[in-house]
């Protein structure tokens, strides 16, 4: 039975997808920051990848000084809204809270975090002012988290910034992937809107830079180049029958469920293979979407998924089912998805190995891909000069410069595949390798 | 961007926030730190004849659920040989020669005065304190507070200092006593520089019930302590007041007592400080509390368009006035935001049994929501302080601020009630029910 019914009008769509994460009213946000104990040497602190003041800006909430406690996040994450709606707090810095200790619930940094910067973002104030032109340009490919957190640092510190953006909106996965319970569309426009009124960096949309002429041009005309290009298409898996209709990749459908979720079609029995946090989303949103019944399968057991205990726990309460040790083996159908063909696992010496003769089958009329995201290898080959590792990822140094000195990178690209946050933190370190590596030329 | 610099009778600082005297400032090695922390100046932890503490020392009243809101000390001044104090405020100025340090000091004689003062000056201090403050133990021994409660002695010490001293000399006051602007004025005439105020006050915070010992216990005896901490802030504030407000008190102030936030600390210097000292706040959350107090002080500042620290200091002075002065036709009553409300009914149950009952009920249980009867509001404020959620209860104001009249008026033109049974008593006309009613409102 669905716990959702299908949403027929966009009302009821944003209805079946409440935020998990609501906004603060002011006398909360009070009370919650009287909680915090201004820990010494915090551990928030440590485990924020960014490495925020939580309990600085915390404590500027409990004085009234939101403006000071935006500043404090701002000054180490450009995320600020965004990263305290779509964080995995639970095992970042809300994991790591003392209170935790002696079994109190954490206080809820990420929610506070909003509080302060929505109301910058409302009240649209002005925390920073750049410097003057240094007359040096930077381009950056990719206006996702990474590369206008990038934009932002680099325009701090003096030079002109232009983006090429391949899609139409900026902010990245935070649009196109992000579940839409955690944060609303308009909520991370509104965020980059705001850095760009403040930083004045340039983007070009629907503008995709892939040709090597154009590299070259980049190359030549700019004093560095940023590439903030994240991972590109779901992985092929190689079965049978994936090119049936209603065959579809986990991030190629949420791009186009979050941007026309009634347009987007929804099976009433939904399969969706995987065990990362992508999958969970994608279980998430189709059960939300009114889908009778939603299957998460995964290859091995329940606690070798890679997702997140509670991104799990959040698709089984919308009525989620799992399926554990099966691997999928064929997808069945004419033209359209008809059923799923599995094959039962099981760990032996070390390895997963298929149990012979125990295929099953699972009828359904949808079948979700999560199985990870190619990385962008053909971009980077028509680059030139940069070089990728074993895993297609692009190889940086400690200052995320590539093999090409002029070529900088950071965020999924770089990382694999992580959150908003490590590519929000790592490309505003990258700004500071750009700048050092072009003040000492 | 402000600037955040003060300067107290001469004595220069980066910025307002000095440390007070006290344990955070027991050494060089602290007070090193606490200036790489942000901290503008630090009041040396008293030196004298150093003393012997006991242990333990400390007691402290927690308030739901946040600690520390109050402290209470029972320490005495440094137990470090004076030569090793001075060795450590000489180096501390050797690497931080614009930040402030002063010397606290408290000793018997004159000659021990005249000593101690030229050692401290010579180890390059920018600063004295004259500890006429302390209210436990030393105050035994006829210093500290002791002297503080006494304008006489307060004055003679003060004019025993100033008769060697080369650098600003601050003179601490105790709050334990009725009037502080006598040692305020007795200050002022012994040659003070400038005054701070509060030191602790005299205070027991609480008994073990278990064992009947009052805190902090040593060996299952206790003595009166100093009270410091949040707790002590409108003590401080009001004692601050009174010595701006008086005309002998013509030097400048340094304000202390239940400085935690920056808030706190406008607050004192809206009142007339011209710096903040800090102890118990440094005590509890350690020096990096300072990183609030400054950035909270500039957003401050940067939002009211206040330059510098001088275009706000006193600011608030004339905005207090003796109660005869204020305007009895100025009018609030109390409104509720229904929409806020969370129906837990504390403002009725306050105005019904603590102040006048203005406030009614819809006697369903369906509908908490309280509402105002506003020709029985007299406008105490009590619900709106009661109220947990934030702007739900608002005072709005009532009359048409034409007209303004006060009590010293009403005096002068003999409209002021003089007798028992004068009908022109505020509170004639006013609904008050009759006693039986309360047994009828019985569950
Ligand atoms: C389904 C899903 C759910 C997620 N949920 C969360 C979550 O809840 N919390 C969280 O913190 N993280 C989440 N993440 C991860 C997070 O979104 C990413 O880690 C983050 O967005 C990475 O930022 P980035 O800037 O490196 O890459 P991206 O966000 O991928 O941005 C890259 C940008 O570059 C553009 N681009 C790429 N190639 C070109 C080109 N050749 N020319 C021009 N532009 C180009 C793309 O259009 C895109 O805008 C999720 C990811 C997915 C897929
Ligand atoms: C443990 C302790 C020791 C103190 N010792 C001294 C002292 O040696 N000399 C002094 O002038 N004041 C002393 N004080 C008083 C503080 O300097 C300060 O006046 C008082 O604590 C009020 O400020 P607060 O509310 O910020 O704590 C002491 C206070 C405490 C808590
Ligand atoms: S704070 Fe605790 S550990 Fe430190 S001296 Fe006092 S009692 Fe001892």
């Amino acid at each position: 039975m669905a716990e959702y019914n299908k949403p027929s009008t966009i009302q009821e769509v944003d209805e079946n997808f409440g935020q998990i994460k609501p906004n603060m009213t002011a006398t909360m946000a009070y009370n919650e920051s009287s909680r915090c104990l201004f820990c010494f040497d915090a551990p928030c602190v440590k485990a924020c990848p960014t490495s925020i003041d939580i309990p600085l800006f915390i404590r500027q909430i409990y004085t009234g000084n939101i403006t000071g406690s935006a500043k404090t996040i701002y000054d180490s994450n450009y995320f600020g809204n965004i990263c305290g709606k779509v964080c995995p707090t639970e095992v970042l810095c809300e994991g790591s809270c003392v209170y935790t200790n002696q079994n109190e619930p954490p206080i809820e940094i990420g929610r506070l975090q909003s509080f302060s910067t929505r109301e910058a973002i409302q009240e649209n104030k002005q925390l920073y002012t750049t410097a003057p032109a240094n007359g040096k340009k930077v381009a950056i490919i990719g206006a996702g988290p990474a590369g206008i957190a990038c934009a932002c640092e680099l325009r701090l510190l003096g030079y002109e910034v232009h983006i090429w953006e391949a899609k139409a909106h900026a902010s990245g996965l935070t649009i196109y992937g992000v579940a839409p319970y955690k944060i609303t569309n308009q909520e991370a426009l509104d965020e980059v809107e705001y850095l760009q009124k403040q930083f004045g960096f340039q983007v070009f949309y629907n503008k995709k830079a892939e040709t090597e002429a154009h590299f070259n041009t980049l190359k030549k005309d700019y004093d560095a180049v940023f590439l903030g290009i994240g991972l590109g298409r779901t992985r092929s898996l190689g079965l049978d029958g994936e090119n049936l209709e209603n065959c579809v990749g986990a991030t190629e459908f949420i791009e186009k469920f979050k941007l026309n979720p009634l347009g987007t079609f929804i099976g009433s029995r939904v399969v969706v293979i995987g065990g990362g946090n992508t999958a969970m989303d994608a279980a998430s949103e189709t059960a939300r979407m009114g889908a009778e019944q939603v299957y998460l399968a995964y290859r091995r057991s329940k606690d070798s998924m890679g997702a997140y205990e509670f991104e799990y726990d959040l698709a089984k309460g919308v009525g989620v089912q799992g399926i554990f040790s099966a691997s999928p083996v064929a997808i069945l159908g004419k033209e359209q998805v008809e059923g799923l063909r599995f094959i039962r696992t099981e760990v032996k010496n070390g390895k997963l190995v298929n149990i012979e003769g125990s295929e099953f089958d699972i009828a359904c009329d949808m079948v979700v891909k999560a199985t990870g995201q190619e990385k962008q290898a053909i971009f980077v080959k028509n680059f030139g000069a940069i070089d990728t590792d074993a895993k297609g990822r692009i190889i940086v140094n400690d200052q995320f410069q590539t093999t090409d000195p002029r070529v900088f990178a950071a965020g999924d690209a770089v990382n694999g595949g992580a959150e908003v946050v490590n590519a929000a933190g790592e490309a505003k370190k990258a700004a500071k390798g750009i700048h050092k590596w072009l003040s000492n030329l | 961007m402000p600037d955040l610099s003060a300067n107290l009778a001469g004595i220069k600082s980066p910025n307002p926030f000095w440390l007070a005297s006290a344990p955070p400032t027991n050494s060089g090695y602290q007070v090193m730190k606490a200036f790489d922390a942000g901290w503008g100046g630090a009041v040396w932890k008293t030196l004298g004849v150093p003393v012997v503490n006991v242990s333990s020392r400390y007691g402290s009243i927690n308030y739901k659920g946040n600690r520390m809101i109050g402290l209470n000390n029972i320490e005495l001044i440094t137990d470090r040989p004076l030569a090793d104090n001075l060795r450590e405020i000489e180096e501390v100025k050797k690497y931080f020669p614009d930040h402030a340090v002063i010397a606290s000091l408290m000793v018997n004689t004159r000659e021990e005065w005249h000593q101690i003062v030229k050692d401290v000056q010579n180890a390059g201090a920018d600063g004295i304190e004259l500890n006429f403050g302390c209210p436990h133990g030393m105050c035994e021994r006829g210093m500290g507070s002791a002297v503080g409660q006494n304008p006489v002695a307060l004055q003679t010490i003060t004019s025993w200092v100033m008769e060697v001293a080369t650098i600003p000399v601050i003179v601490k006051l105790t709050p334990n006593i009725t009037d502080i602007t006598e040692p305020a004025r007795a200050a002022v005439a012994g040659g003070a520089d400038a005054i701070s105020l509060i030191n602790t006050i005299q205070s027991i915070v609480g008994i073990d019930l278990d064992t009947l010992s009052p805190y902090p216990i040593v060996d299952g005896q206790s003595t009166n302590g100093g009270y410091c901490g949040p707790a002590v802030k409108p003590i401080a504030l009001n004692m601050l007041k009174n010595c701006s407000l008086d005309p002998g008190v013509t030097v400048p102030i340094s304000g202390i007592g239940g400085i935690e936030t920056w808030q706190d600390a406008v607050e004192h210097i809206l009142l007339g400080a011209n710096n903040v000292q800090v102890c118990t706040a440094a005590m509890h959350y350690g020096f990096g509390i300072v990183r609030e107090m400054k950035s909270g002080l500039e957003n401050f500042m940067r939002e009211k368009g206040f330059e510098k620290l001088d275009d706000f200091v006193g600011k608030s002075v004339e905005k207090v006035k003796t109660w005869e002065n204020l305007n009895l036709k100025y009018k609030v009553v109390a409104s509720i935001d229904e929409k806020k409300c969370i129906g837990c009914q504390l403002c009725y149950t306050a105005c019904e049994d603590g102040a006048h009952q203005a406030i009614g009920l819809s006697g369903t249980d369906d509908n908490r929501v309280p509402h105002i009867i506003e020709e029985n509001c007299v406008g105490c404020n009590l619900c709106s302080l009661v109220c947990p959620v934030e702007e739900c209860i608002t005072m709005v104001r009532k009359d048409d601020a034409t007209e303004h009249k006060t009590w010293k008026e009403r005096l002068a033109e003999g409209s002021a009630p003089t007798s028992f049974n004068d009908q022109r008593g505020g509170g004639v006309g006013h609904y008050i029910p009759e006693p039986i009613e309360a047994l009828k409102k019985r569950k």
